[in-house]
């Protein structure tokens, strides 16, 4: 299915990089597949008050409480029902991890990043800060997201400041 | 194979010399002048003697000058020659002090002593000076002056001889005796100004060199005229381990070309013989032998070569390395550890043992795979409580400072106090105590200044002269009660109530009981204090100590009978890892309510519930009316009881304020341990944190400090 592999190339460096795709709402998105720490199937999460109606609460995850966040909630889209191939991917970054709910994930798809298309500009009309890319794969179009700007967001910016007295 | 790092025994070092310092502290002030306890002064000059051991081999020229010279006084005490005066144990509490900061500043990498410690020293100096006992003689006795080896030498005493010429040539197994000519070399130049010259001659090829060996040998010119004893007494512990010979340097003619030869001389076989690290900036003779096992290191010798001077200026090497490492740790008792291996062995037995059973399980070995798991269930338990253990210490460590902070509020505010420690044995975690440290001074401080009273207004009071001071732990159920009580005046009623109606905290026809005035005194900026003092009146006192007190999961609430004195109790959890807590219902979910801040859970009757306005609900609760404050309401749960008659109304207390939470059911007691929401998460208001239930789900720990100051933003939003 990975048409425009790169698999030659083992160390993918500046080159490119792997990104796991996942569908939702019908469209495809990738993730940097170094950010991934798990795929699980969806299980009941523990509501947390005063959160965002997209964090849909948080997670046992081997001992460390991880919240989850439901993607399709995050950009807008139309609830859908937890079915069996719902799936939470489990992403890490600068230590923090955190939980997206998505439909069902289905490739790892090698990307070089001169494949990679820059995000048109919609204006105000659709949000688009937390897309890196877009790529082409054939007939379909994936969209690379951008774990960080998903955590930078409003409240998360919280997230990230709460970490900062912690590093120093 | 690289040079031996020192740095890495930092830590260690300054924590022992703290302690060291404290043991020198609780001794002096049970020092009595009459008579001294010679097993007391033994203590301290033990204390005094191995921070100076210490700090000379890590480089800490500095404080083993001081300490030097601090020796000598008690080294004097110690052997009668001199009295236990109120002066000196004055001035060697404030060398404890002084020795405290210099330890801190090296600990942080700053040069260790300052215009305090300076003054101090001159004044131990001028102390030692005043009565010099005919000690001369004593080798361990050297004159004070020549404690710092940056002090001029005293040459002209001895017209006979001018010093010594000392030739050292050890074996190549000294280093593996544990000897090191390096310290031996610093003893040397307590007495007198050294020059060294090493000679390399026997140092083999790289390849055959064995890095435990001592290759080097050293020509050594000591120009001081001290006893050949004195001289000898250093090499005491290598004899059989070298060739050594000590012959007098005759004519009193050291020419200081000859000095500056020397010197060179003496780093330029360094320089070639192996390396010295840049961060070793000790005097030249010590340049070689430690690092002799750093062939390769070579690159750094020319820095050293550079540096080095008679009596360099004493440096601490490798500074910015203590810092670095300076990481808490904590120091367990062997039969803690004993205890652990114990228990991790008895886990394995019955994991084995379950491990059998599951191999060949038939339904009639239930019983014993039901035994087997019993044992499993204490066995876990019982370590998880060992292990709790390795982070508890004895609130001794934080009692144990407050001898010398009464001694000194005493002649300040001069007031005759005697303290009282009881339960010092009493053990909770080291985060815990970290913390608790402040509040406790405080509250010790306030009960000298503001409770006990001066002697004569005692005495008319019908009360001895010295008010007493009792700090008090224990354990009561999963908490560790701390008192401090004073047999003072007690708190003064009329003073606080004027002084509340000033601020406006209450109104100028209210008439608060007791425990409302006393609960007053934790308001923030209250202060009855006429004048402010250093010590108190400030005003950021009683509220801080509460805070504190509070965000370590504790409470601090106070009781005080007019011309009794009063008491301050603090009830703080056992550890900051693990609480109890009742496990609420709210809707479908699941809240855990730590058990401290529980008073009491009832269920309500319609009529003991009163409206006030068209939103709050007030229920009587002993002498007061509470709040009902709904837990779904400010948690936003779905599904929950709304009435107040159906559900269970659970009284909490979180800052002095009590209110009603109301929860659908109590499911039971638990412990929780508590996790981090912020690790991955953030802080939410209201929760502290949370936990894994027996379910692997995961569970929320209420905040009840905060969800009251929640509860309270709301009914003001609200009103």
């Amino acid at each position: 299915m990975s048409e425009i592999s790169t698999r030659d190339g083992a160390q993918f460096g500046q080159a490119g990089a792997q990104s796991l795709t996942f569908n939702l709402a019908g469209e495809e998105y990738g993730v940097d597949i170094l950010a991934v720490r798990e795929i699980r199937g969806w299980s009941r999460v523990t509501r947390v008050p005063q959160a965002p109606d997209f964090i849909l609460g948080v997670l046992n995850l081997r001992g460390a409480i991880v919240p989850i966040m439901d993607l399709r909630l995050r950009f807008g889209l139309p609830r859908e029902e937890y079915t069996a191939t719902t799936v939470t991917i489990v992403v890490a970054l600068n230590g923090r991890h955190f939980g997206m709910v998505v439909d069902a994930v289905s490739d790892v798809l090698d990307v070089r990043v001169d494949e990679i298309k820059p995000v048109p500009d919609f204006g105000a009309a659709v949000d688009t800060e937390y897309l890196k890319g877009l790529v082409a794969v054939g007939e379909r179009m994936v969209m690379l997201l951008d774990v960080e700007r998903l955590l930078g967001h409003d409240d998360w910016a919280m997230v990230k400041a709460a970490a900062e007295p912690e590093a120093a | 194979m690289a040079k031996v790092d020192l740095s890495q025994f930092h830590q260690t070092f300054f924590e022992e010399s703290l302690e060291g310092l404290d043991a020198m502290e609780a001794a002096l002030l049970k020092l009595d002048p009459a008579g001294a306890d010679a097993e007391l002064v033994n203590t301290i000059f033990r204390a005094a003697h191995s921070i100076k051991g210490g700090s000379a081999t890590f480089g800490f020229a500095d404080v083993a000058a001081f300490t030097h010279v601090a020796e000598e006084l008690l080294d004097e005490l110690r052997a009668g020659k001199r009295a236990a005066t109120p002066e000196l144990v004055e001035l060697m509490l404030r060398s404890v002090d002084c020795l405290r900061g210099m330890l801190d500043r090296a600990r942080r990498g700053e040069p260790s002593a300052d215009a305090d410690s300076d003054a101090v020293l001159e004044a131990l100096r001028a102390l030692a000076k005043q009565d010099a006992a005919p000690a001369a003689e004593a080798p361990a006795a050297a004159p004070v002056a020549e404690a710092a080896p940056a002090a001029a030498p005293v040459t002209a005493a001895a017209p006979a001889i001018a010093g010594w010429e000392i030739l050292f040539r050890p074996f190549e197994h000294l280093l593996k005796t544990g000897n090191d000519p390096v310290r031996m070399f610093r003893e040397l130049e307590r007495l007198g100004p050294l020059h060294a010259r090493a000679d390399a001659g026997r140092l083999p090829m790289l390849a055959e060199l064995d890095p435990e060996a001592c290759y080097l040998a050293w020509d050594l010119r000591l120009e001081a005229a001290v006893p050949r004893a004195a001289v000898e007494a250093v090499f005491e512990w290598v004899d059989g381990d070298c060739e050594l010979s000590v012959t007098p340097i005759a004519a009193p003619d050291a020419a200081p070309a000859d000095t500056a030869a020397s010197a060179d001389d003496a780093a330029a076989p360094a320089d070639t013989a192996s390396a010295a690290s840049a961060a070793d900036a000790v005097p030249p003779a010590s340049a070689a032998p430690a690092d002799i096992a750093a062939p390769a290191a070579a690159g750094n010798a020319p820095v050293a070569a550079a540096a080095p001077a008679p009596s360099a200026p004493p440096r601490a090497p490798a500074r910015g390395e203590a810092h670095a490492g300076d990481t808490a740790s904590i120091r367990v008792g062997i039969e803690k550890v004993d205890a652990l291996i114990n228990m991790v062995g008895e886990l394995v037995i019955t994991q084995s043992m379950l491990g059998q059973v599951g191999e060949h399980f038939e339904p009639s070995m239930l019983d014993t795979l039901r035994a087997g798991l019993a044992q499993l269930e204490r066995n876990t338990r019982e370590l998880q409580e060992s292990v709790m253990r390795i982070r508890m210490l004895p609130i001794s460590t934080v009692f144990n400072r407050f001898p010398r902070l009464v001694h000194d509020l005493e002649r300040k505010l001069g007031k005759q106090v005697h303290l009282e420690l009881h339960g010092e044995q009493t053990e909770l975690d080291k985060t815990v105590l970290e913390k608790i440290g402040d509040p406790l001074v405080h509250l010790v401080r306030n009960a000298i200044d503001h409770g006990l009273e001066p002697p004569e207004r005692r005495r008319a009071a019908g009360k001895p002269d010295t008010g007493t001071l009792r700090l008090n732990a224990y354990h009561l159920g999963g908490n560790i009660v701390v008192e401090v009580s004073d047999d003072g005046a007690g708190l003064d009623r009329e003073a606080i109530v004027r002084k509340a109606r000033e601020r406006g905290l209450i109104g100028a026809a209210d008439q608060p009981d007791d425990a409302a005035v006393a609960e007053l005194i934790f308001q923030p900026g209250f202060s009855t204090a006429a004048t402010t003092t250093d010590l108190s009146g400030r005003g950021v006192g009683m509220d801080v100590v509460r805070r504190n007190v509070n965000d370590l999961g504790g409470a601090v609430t106070v009781a005080s009978r007019p011309g009794r004195g009063s008491t301050f109790t603090i009830v703080l959890p056992l550890t900051l890892a693990i609480i109890d807590g009742l496990t609420a219902q709210v809707g479908d979910e699941r809240y855990i309510i730590p058990l401290v801040s529980i008073i009491e859970s009832m269920q309500l009757k319609r009529e003991q519930i009163n409206r006030i306005g068209s939103e709050g609900e007030v229920f009587r609760f002993r002498e007061g009316y509470l709040p009902i404050v709904r837990l779904h309401a400010l948690f936003g749960c779905r599904d929950a009881i709304t009435d107040a008659t159906r559900g269970i109304v659970v009284v909490v207390e979180g800052e002095g304020r009590r209110v009603g939470l109301l929860v659908d059911a109590l499911l039971g007691q638990q412990q929780a341990v508590i996790k981090s929401l912020e690790a991955h998460y953030r802080r939410v208001g209201g929760i502290s944190g949370a936990t894994v239930t027996g379910d692997g789900s995961v569970a929320l720990i209420a905040d009840v400090p905060g969800l009251v100051r929640l509860a309270h933003c709301k009914t003001r939003v609200a009103a």
